[in-house]
């Protein structure tokens, strides 16, 4: 998912007898499933975890431009081509809804960019991985946009409301994501000797990341108890794992791929597939800043903003002056 | 009236075709080589926005070259499998980037001239170039609202944007001109009242891009000078470039479905 390990400050979840008054009256709301709206009153937890949670989310969005914009220049078709670049589009409007949405608790857009830059704010770690052949773009819609709506669908419920809205229009849009990268997976499973060896390739790599995105087991952790009271979390990270892995597998074999997981078989006890977990300490690694890409998506997000610093200030003299004209 | 009259020289308006395309490929693609680098999120949603408009318009202009060629050859493969000289686009719409102020003037000294020639073209006495025509022509219109919109505010915007503004325009002037050249296929086109009489645009251009300059309080160059040869295939070192990246997996794996 997009949001990874967020904390909570949270010492332990409360019962309802050790909450004040009000502290036990928002949990009440929150347990009938009412909305909490902006201006209303909240605890500061819950605020400051929903603005990490919020803004990781939207940093993921528009990094994860980077490693599909990667090809927009190669598609192999103006079909193709056009696809891409409306999906591409699509995730920098998700960023957009989601920075509105924290805006919405305090904090800026420009606040929280300044942190994704000078790194005190992560992003999802899968945009550290790079897409090096065309059915790695295949991969990523099917794979990371299938981990993400396993992630987000559920967040629809969430009780901020500025954020379940945004993750209702943000869930129109990551269907047709999904079903974009499963359709090229299938024209590239279904090609040429080669095109099958890409496709087969980028789903030796992208497997173990796409699950390293729900993050590690948190069934015992205290900041996913907090979140889950709260509902800003609705499901354990194992939870959405598992029925990731159980989704994605027949989908692999429709394709006629393998998943690169010796032990993965069908549990009948459970009704679900036994699977391998993915390397945590590579997950840790790429989340320190040593993944494979972490210098250039950083990087290139840093570049562009500085780039970008005459742009924006241009405008901004422009508005002051036009402003000032109107008043003279 | 008739899709295509028998009086019209085929090859022309297949070459005619080929240059609407080409323009709108290469530009578009140029546009899509900011996605997720642009000054502001709100830059990088319109600048995917243009360049999906131009690749829709790129399909539809070179499926209509396909289909006047009648040789089977698909926009697809009009795209990617013509080398560098069977390219017909403008030099202008081939410039590197450069910084997003030269992005930006690029792209409003083109939509400027595509309006015009867009809404000429409507009125063509082809019907598949009219119809075509009025679907880009709504699109442009908007690319020529944001970018001229653009061009003002950063031209009268702080010293460094006006700086780099009128950076920007003087590099990119001397491309200008080639929009307005004659030569034998669109002599045929306006023959046939297909198309527009290129030079016919230049007064209206001209009124716009005075105006919007002027609000901008950039200064239009006075150079006359034009560099041109895109529209018959003699381009800048660019191109190949461009191709190398778009072509690459067509080139690669001939024949392979995608
Ligand atoms: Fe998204
Ligand atoms: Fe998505």
């Amino acid at each position: 998912m997009y949001a990874q390990m967020v904390k909570t400050d949270a010492k332990g979840v409360k019962t309802l007898e050790e909450m004040s008054p009000e502290e036990r009256a928002f949990q009440e709301r929150v347990d009938r499933g009412e909305k909490i709206e902006p201006k209303e009153w909240m605890p500061e937890g819950y605020r400051k975890t929903l603005v990490r949670q919020i803004g990781q989310h939207a940093h993921s969005e528009i990094v994860g431009q980077l490693p599909e914009g990667n090809w927009i220049t190669r598609a192999p078709t103006l079909e193709r081509k056009a696809i891409l670049l409306a999906k591409v589009q699509d995730e920098a409007g998700h960023g957009l809804y989601l920075y509105c949405a924290a805006e919405t608790l305090g904090v800026s857009r420009d606040e929280l960019m300044e942190k994704l830059h000078n790194g005190s704010m992560k992003y999802s770690s899968i945009f550290n991985y790079p897409t090096l052949n065309w059915a790695d773009i295949g991969a990523v819609g099917w794979l990371v946009d299938g981990a993400a709506i396993m992630n987000q669908v559920p967040l629809q419920r969430t009780s901020f409301g500025p954020y379940s809205r945004a993750m209702i229009r943000i869930c129109k849009e990551e269907s047709f994501h999904q079903r974009q990268g499963y359709d090229i997976m299938m024209k590239m499973a279904k090609g040429t000797p080669e095109q099958r060896a890409m496709a087969q390739d980028a789903l030796n790599r992208f497997w173990y990341p796409s699950l390293m995105m729900f993050g590690p087991s948190d069934k015992d952790s205290v900041h996913s108890a907090q979140s889950i009271a709260w509902k800003i979390k609705i499901n354990t990270n194992d939870e959405l794992r598992q029925k990731f892995v159980d989704q994605t597998v027949p989908q692999a074999e429709y394709l006629g791929l393998t998943i690169p997981d010796d032990n993965l078989r069908w549990n009948e006890e459970k009704g679900g597939y036994d699977f391998s977990e993915p390397d945590w300490s590579e997950f840790f690694e790429v989340i320190a800043g040593n993944g494979p890409c972490n210098k250039e998506r950083l990087g290139a997000r840093v570049k562009a903003w500085e780039d970008g610093a005459w742009f924006r200030e241009g405008l901004m003299a422009h508005a002051e002056k036009h402003g000032k004209r109107q008043a003279a | 009236m008739g899709a295509l009259e028998a009086s019209v020289d085929r090859a022309s308006l297949f070459e005619f075709a080929l240059r609407m395309g080409d323009n709108t490929l290469i530009l578009g693609h140029r546009v899509s080589e900011w996605c997720g680098h642009s000054p502001v999120l709100e830059e990088d949603i319109a600048l995917a926005n243009t360049a999906l408009d131009l690749i829709g318009q790129t399909q539809m202009w070179l499926g209509l070259g396909g289909e006047i060629e009648g040789k089977g050859r698909t926009a697809d493969s009009l795209a990617y499998l013509r080398d560098a000289a069977a390219f017909r686009n403008l030099l202008l719409v081939e410039r590197p980037n450069g910084d997003f102020g030269q992005t930006l003037m690029r792209q409003f000294l083109f939509d400027a001239w595509h309006l015009d020639m867009l809404k000429a073209l409507e009125r063509s006495a082809d019907s598949r170039v009219a119809e075509i025509a009025a679907k880009a022509g709504r699109e442009v219109a908007y690319h020529l609202e944001r970018s001229s919109d653009l061009v003002i505010r950063l031209g009268d915007g702080t010293d460094e944007s006006h700086r780099r503004m009128q950076a920007a325009l003087d590099d990119l002037w001397p491309y200008t001109g080639e929009m307005f050249l004659a030569d034998a296929v669109d002599a045929a086109m306006a023959e046939a009242g297909i198309a527009p009489d290129p030079a016919s645009l230049k007064p209206h251009w001209q009124a716009v891009i005075g105006e919007v300059m002027g609000e901008a309080t950039l200064t239009v160059p006075d150079s006359g000078y034009s560099h041109k040869g895109g529209k018959r295939g003699v381009h800048t070192e660019h191109l190949g470039y461009i191709l190398a990246d778009l072509q690459f997996l067509q080139r690669a794996y001939p024949g392979a479905k995608w």
